[in-house]
C-alpha cells in the first residue's frame, strides 16, 4: 500500500537524501559536516551507494517494545474510580489485565502505583483515600500474578491533579491511579 | 488590690520587655468600668475606640495604626476616623480631655509615647474609659526599635485583654503553605507570616510538595509533612534555631502530624496496604505506640488541651466523620452524626470547641460543635473552605478558601460566623497554622 507523502515526510526523505549525498561526497574526509542522525564514530571507507531513487514507503515502528512508551500507548498507564472510592471499576479491568500481561512479560520492570484524588476533599482525607486507591490496584495486578516485590504504591492525594479545571470532568480525569515505571524498563 | 493591680497580674506572663505599671494620672476611683466588649454575643455592636498617633514622631504613628488595624479585625471594636478628632497631640504623660473624646463617641482611648533612648525603644501607653473618666491600663514596654510591631502587637493584646475579659492573639504568627505556579505543577513551601500579614518570609526551598505545618502549642516548633515522588516524611522544624528533623521512617506512608498540648509527643497516621492508623510518637525515647486498627481510614487526629483524649477522622461508619478516642486509643466513639463529610477535626485551645471541615450539598464549609458533638454550628459556606487551625484563645480561625480554578487565599472567621475576612497577606497560600502566643 503507497501512503501519500505528506510534506513533513517529504521534507525529511530530503534530507535524509541531502546527507547521503554528503556523506558520499566527503568520503575521504573524516568527518561528515551533515550529520542528522547520530553521527558515524569512524569515517566510512567504502563508497556509498547512491541516493535512493523514487518513493520510499514511510510506517512509524510503533514504541520500542518494553519501553514506558509501549506501555503508555499500548497498554494504558491510567485507572479512573469513582468518587470517594476505591473499588476497581469495571471499565479499569482490561487495562489493569493488560498491565499485568506486560508486567509478567518484562519481569525486569519495577513499578509505582501513585494514587490521586480529585480537589472535592480536604487534604489528609485525600492522601489516604489516594493510598486505597494506588493499593486497590496494586492488589489487583498481584492477583493477577505480578510478584508484590515488583510493586510500591504511594498517594499524591490531591497534590498532583492531571487536570486543572473545576468540574465533573476535571474531577474525574483526577480521581485515577497512576502506573509509572521505576525501573528496568526498555 | 487596685484593678491595675489585677491587670498587672493578669499580664505577668509578658516578660518579653521590661514591663511596669504607669502611675494612674488620672484621679480614678475604684468604680467599675463601662467599657466592656462581650465577645460571645453573635450580635456585638463593635466599641468605638479612638487610637491617635502615638508621640514620638513616624514610629508612633505606625505603632498606633498596627494596633488599630488588629483591633479593627477582630471585629470587636470599631476605630473612630482620626480625621474627627478634637484633641490633637495627646501625649501619655497628660490625662485627655475627655470631653473632646465624649463629643466623638470614642467609648475608649489609647494613648501612648514612643522614646528611644541608648538604642532602645519605650513605649509607654494608657488605655482611658473615656466615659468614665477612668485609666483602665497603663503599661510600659521596651524592646529593640527593630521590634516595634511586636510592642503594638503586645499592647493590641492588653486592650483586647482589659476590654473583653480574653487572652489576646495579636503577638502571634502563622505558619502556612504558600503556593506558586500553575495549578497542577504548584509549588509548596513552608512561608511564615506575622497574623496581620507583615513579615512573610519562607522556611523550606520547595524541593518538595510540604503540607499540613502545625505549631506546637507551648514551643515555637512545627511539625509537617513533606511529599517526594517516592516517599512521604514528618519533620520537626525548630524556628527558632532553624533545626530541622526527620521524625524517623515508618513502614507506609507517613502523614497528618500534629503535637500533643505538652509538645512531648506528635500524633500523626501511617498508610500500609491502604490502610491509614494513627500513631502517637514520644519524641524523647523515639517509640511509637499504635492507637487505631479499624480497617477504614483513621486520620488527622488532634488531642485535647488537657492530652487527655484524641478527636479524629474516620470513615468507619461508611462515610468520614469525626470521632473521639481516649490517648490511649480507648473507646472511640462518634460524635458528629450530621449528614455530610466531616473531616480535620481540631480541638480548640481552651478545649470548648472542636472545629471541623464539613462538605453537604457540593459546598464546603468550616463548622464547630462542642466536643460531645451538640451544638454544631457552620460558620462559612464556599466552594472550597479547609483546615481550621485556632487563635490561642479559641476565639477567632483561620483556613484556606478556594475558588473554582484560583489558588487557595487565608481567611479568618470568629466562632459566632459574624467576622468573616480575607487574611490581610496578599499572596496565596494553604494549611494555615496560628502560633501560640509568642513569649
Amino acid at each position: 500500500m503507497v501512503r501519500s507523502l505528506n510534506s513533513r515526510t517529504v521534507i525529511r526523505l530530503a534530507l535524509v537524501g541531502a546527507a547521503a549525498a554528503s556523506l558520499a561526497a566527503c568520503a575521504s574526509k573524516p568527518k561528515p559536516t551533515y550529520p542528522v542522525q547520530a553521527p558515524p564514530t569512524q569515517a566510512p571507507h567504502t563508497e556509498l551507494p547512491p541516493p535512493t531513487q523514487g518513493p520510499v514507503n514511510q510506517q512509524p515502528t510503533g514504541p520500542l517494545p518494553g519501553s514506558s512508551q509501549d506501555f503508555v500507548v499500548n497498554v494504558g498507564d491510567r485507572v479512573y474510580f469513582d468518587t470517594d472510592a476505591y473499588e476497581v471499576r469495571e471499565d479499569a479491568r482490561p487495562i489493569l489485565d493488560a498491565q499485568s500481561a506486560w508486567l509478567r512479560r518484562y519481569p525486569a520492570v519495577n513499578v509505582r502505583i501513585e494514587g490521586n484524588c480529585d480537589e472535592r476533599g480536604t487534604r489528609e482525607y485525600n492522601l489516604a483515600l489516594g493510598a486505597r486507591r494506588a493499593n486497590a490496584v496494586r492488589d489487583y495486578l498481584v492477583s493477577h500474578g505480578v510478584t508484590a516485590a515488583r510493586i510500591q504504591t504511594i498517594s499524591y492525594g490531591k497534590e498532583q491533579p492531571l487536570d486543572s479545571g473545576s468540574g465533573e470532568e476535571s474531577w474525574q480525569k483526577n480521581r485515577n491511579a497512576h502506573t509509572a515505571l521505576v525501573s528496568g524498563a526498555r | 488590690m487596685s484593678p491595675i493591680q489585677r491587670q498587672l497580674q493578669r499580664l505577668r506572663h509578658l516578660v518579653f520587655a521590661v514591663l511596669c505599671a504607669l502611675a494612674p494620672l488620672a484621679a480614678a476611683t475604684a468604680a467599675h468600668a463601662t467599657v466592656e466588649v462581650n465577645v460571645n454575643r453573635g450580635d456585638v455592636q463593635p466599641l468605638p475606640i479612638a487610637v491617635p498617633a502615638f508621640g514620638g514622631g513616624q514610629v508612633g504613628a505606625d505603632i498606633a495604626q498596627v494596633i488599630s488595624a488588629n483591633l479593627q479585625r477582630s471585629g470587636l471594636f470599631r476605630p473612630v476616623d482620626p480625621a474627627s478628632f478634637v484633641e490633637k497631640d495627646l501625649t501619655a504623660a497628660v490625662q485627655p480631655r475627655f470631653g473632646d473624646w465624649k463629643q466623638i463617641n470614642a467609648q475608649a482611648l489609647v494613648n501612648g509615647q514612643v522614646t528611644v533612648e541608648g538604642g532602645r525603644l519605650r513605649v509607654d501607653f494608657r488605655l482611658w474609659d473615656v466615659f468614665a473618666e477612668q485609666q483602665l491600663l497603663g503599661l510600659q514596654f521596651t524592646s529593640s526599635p527593630e521590634n516595634w510591631r511586636r510592642v503594638a502587637h503586645k499592647i493590641s493584646d492588653a486592650v483586647y485583654e482589659r476590654l473583653t475579659g480574653e487572652k489576646g492573639y495579636f503577638d502571634t504568627r502563622v505558619v502556612f503553605v504558600a503556593e506558586s505556579g500553575a495549578r497542577g505543577k504548584v509549588i509548596k513551601r513552608l512561608a511564615i507570616m506575622d497574623q496581620d500579614g507583615a513579615n512573610p518570609s519562607y522556611l523550606t526551598p520547595g524541593d518538595s510538595i510540604v503540607m499540613t505545618p502545625r505549631f506546637s502549642s507551648n514551643s515555637q516548633e512545627i511539625t509537617y509533612m513533606a511529599l517526594r515522588p517516592d516517599r512521604s516524611q514528618i519533620y520537626l522544624l525548630n524556628l527558632e534555631s532553624g533545626r530541622r528533623e526527620s521524625l524517623g521512617d515508618f513502614p507506609g506512608m507517613v502523614f497528618a502530624p500534629r503535637f500533643s498540648p505538652d509538645g512531648g509527643k506528635v500524633a500523626f497516621s501511617v498508610e500500609k496496604g491502604g490502610n491509614s492508623d494513627i500513631y502517637v510518637l514520644n519524641l524523647q525515647s523515639r517509640s511509637s505506640v499504635r492507637l487505631t486498627s479499624d480497617p477504614a481510614i483513621d486520620t488527622s487526629p488532634s488531642f485535647s488541651p488537657d492530652g487527655s483524649k484524641i478527636a479524629f477522622n474516620s470513615d468507619r461508619s461508611g462515610q468520614p466523620s469525626l470521632y473521639v478516642m481516649n490517648a490511649d486509643g480507648s473507646n472511640p466513639h462518634r460524635i458528629a452524626f450530621g449528614g455530610g463529610r466531616y473531616t480535620t477535626p481540631v480541638w480548640s485551645p481552651t478545649g470548648e470547641f472542636i472545629a471541623f471541615t464539613k462538605q453537604t450539598g457540593g459546598e464546603f464549609h468550616i463548622g464547630i460543635m462542642r466536643p460531645d458533638g451538640s451544638d454544631e454550628r457552620l460558620l462559612t459556606s464556599s466552594y472550597l473552605d479547609e483546615g481550621p487551625t485556632w487563635a490561642p484563645n479559641g476565639r477567632v480561625l483561620m483556613f484556606s478558601r478556594e475558588t473554582p480554578g484560583g489558588p487557595p487565599k487565608l481567611w479568618s472567621v470568629d466562632v459566632t460566623g459574624r467576622i468573616l475576612q480575607p487574611m490581610p497577606y496578599p499572596g496565596s497560600g494553604s494549611d494555615p497554622a496560628w502560633s501560640p502566643l509568642l513569649n
